[in-house]
């Protein structure tokens, strides 16, 4: 189980530049559970995001995941509970490695590592295997640098490795954002079947409100830091994008009403 | 270029194969500009000379110089990650520091061992020539560090090193500590800078606090002519570069300097080095312009 508690994010304290990025966001997500964020710029999805991968540390309330207190600490520290995909595919995996050297150092995600070689045969064994379930022909490719794949096998690569270590959450940060139609579709097929095959908690990040209502069981929606609406269940399946982005509009002209109060 | 000269080159270029490879891990894997071997070099040597001087048995004064030589290097990897201050900058400071130290090892500028036993003295006299035997010893020791070496960075642990110095947001993601890595990443460049430098002095016969003057350079110019003529494909091909490198390195110079018609001097091999890996630096592009 993961748990945001009264999570607040302060960027620049005390300087004429601060901003709140995320403002007392309460999110508890059941194991095996998968759960879309959507939002505009500026709402809060990536510190949402940085919060539970470690890259961003709360300023005050507690984070949880898979029973334990993982607040403040760092990326590297819990890496071992939170796997991830990244937006840019070439954060996500190692350019000058080759695909097997990748798959290599996210297999043993959180782990020690010891100066045993890094591929054996039955490791490579087990990573070829895994890669030929993309079907993309890559499982020939093993010896390859990483930087030679597109950026659509690189974020499929990116998936695999992800799943090679256990982990308590899959963040997905807008994993599909910089591919064309075609290959992020593939991608988010891959993604369910990834998912609902090893049945994991899952955060997708997504700028698609299409994407949002398709995958999961739960949407939620941040604004200005805080979540405004959090639909599961039948209320979900009745809802139309048409609906999700009445509701977006509605909600920020409702801020914008409210600035225009302060102002005047 | 007489046979002793060739030779005398050879074994040359095999002691600084070792820089060669320290500098591969700090500028290559890691991605770390250090200029701290310019210190940890004559450390290596000074090290080295003064416990032999003081009877130490020569392996384990080796030994030490190796860890005088770990230690310098975490003190710029501690300036670097823990004081923040830039990785060049953090490696001058180390390097300017290391002068002063050397100084304070061996108590005056100079150490000679003549007469001394080092760890080469048993293999004298065994038929071969003592021209023969320096480059033999020393490139036995080349080629166990370089093994060594790359079967360190084909493991797990040498794949977290290389992740960090490659893409350190992922490898903190895949769970790496990128500042231990760089910790001790430094420390094993390092270390195996300063047993350039006690194989150095033990060859040689002497330490000299001068010595590590462009160690950088040479170490550079070593991994840019490995790559340049092995290309940098797999791992073990842009080691043996290194040592290859560093063996052509002192080869090249040596022609140079004794081809008489250039009018080429001792005093002129830094401007020789300079041009040198200009070229090596050069040619790759050059090649890849016509292509």
């Amino acid at each position: 189980m993961i748990s945001l508690d009264t999570i607040e994010v302060v960027f620049g304290r005390g300087t004429p530049l601060e901003k709140k990025a995320l403002n007392g966001v309460n999110l508890t997500i059941e194991e095996g559970s998968f759960v879309t964020v959507i939002g505009s710029n500026g709402a809060g999805k990536s510190t949402l995001l940085g919060v539970l991968a470690g890259d961003v540390i709360a300023t005050s309330g507690k984070v949880t995941i898979g029973s334990e207190d993982v607040t403040r600490k760092a990326t590297a520290a819990r890496a071992s509970r939170v796997a991830r995909v990244f937006q840019d595919p070439l954060t996500g995996s190692c350019g000058a490695l080759t695909i097997e050297e990748n798959l290599a150092l996210a297999a043993r995600r959180g782990e020690r590592r010891g100066l045993s070689s890094a591929l054996g045969s039955s490791r490579r064994a087990a990573f070829r295997e895994r890669i030929a379930e993309l079907n993309l022909g890559l499982e020939n490719r093993l010896g390859d640098k990483m930087n030679l794949l597109s950026g659509g096998q690189r974020q499929a690569v990116s998936l695999i490795m992800a799943t090679l270590a256990g982990s308590d959450v899959l963040l997905l940060d807008e994993h599909t954002a910089a591919l064309d139609p075609g290959m992020a579709e593939f991608i988010m097929n891959l993604t369910q079947r990834v998912v609902s095959s090893r049945k994991l908690t899952t955060l997708m990040v997504t700028h698609s409100m299409r994407q949002a209502l398709d995958y999961g069981d739960r949407t939620v929606m941040l604004h200005g830091g805080e979540i405004v609406l959090d639909v599961a269940g039948d209320s979900r399946k009745d809802l139309s994008v048409e609906d999700l982005i009445a509701m977006f509009r509605r909600i920020r002209g409702q801020t914008i009403d409210d600035d225009a109060l302060l102002i005047g | 270029m007489s046979l002793i000269a060739f030779w005398g080159a050879v074994e040359l270029g095999l002691v600084y194969a070792f820089v060669a490879l320290g500098v591969y891990l700090a500028f290559r894997v890691l991605d770390f500009p250090d200029l701290t071997v310019d210190g940890s070099f004559p450390l290596g040597a000074a090290v080295t000379a003064v416990l032999i001087v003081a009877g130490v048995n020569p392996w384990l004064a080796a030994l030490v110089a190796m860890l005088a030589g770990a230690t310098a290097g975490v003190v710029t990897a501690m300036l670097n990650v823990r004081f923040r201050i830039l990785n060049l900058l953090a490696s001058i400071l180390t390097m300017i520091a290391l002068f002063s130290v050397n100084l304070r090892v061996m108590g005056k500028p100079n150490v000679a061992l003549i007469n001394a036993d080092t760890m080469i003295s048993p293999f004298f006299g065994l038929g071969l020539r003592d021209y023969l035997v320096r480059p033999l010893f020393v490139g036995v020791l080349a080629v166990i560090a370089l093994i060594l070496v790359w079967r360190f960075l084909e493991s797990d642990a040498g794949l977290a090193m290389r992740a960090t110095g490659a893409n350190a947001r992922m490898a903190r993601a895949q769970g790496v500590n990128t500042d231990r890595q760089i910790y001790l990443g430094m420390a094993l460049s390092n270390a195996l800078v300063a047993l350039g430098g006690a194989l150095f002095a033990q060859t040689n016969g002497f330490a000299d606090v001068t010595s590590g003057i462009g160690t950088i350079v040479v170490g550079l110019a070593a991994v840019i002519i490995g790559e340049t003529l092995f290309g940098a494909r797999t791992l073990l091909f842009a080691l043996i570069g290194c040592v290859i490198g560093s063996i052509l390195y002192r080869i090249a110079i040596q022609l140079a300097l004794s081809i008489d018609g250039i009018g080429l001097q001792a005093s002129d091999l830094n401007f020789v080095t300079a041009v040198l890996v200009t070229v090596a630096l050069v040619l790759p592009r050059l090649r890849k312009g016509r292509a």
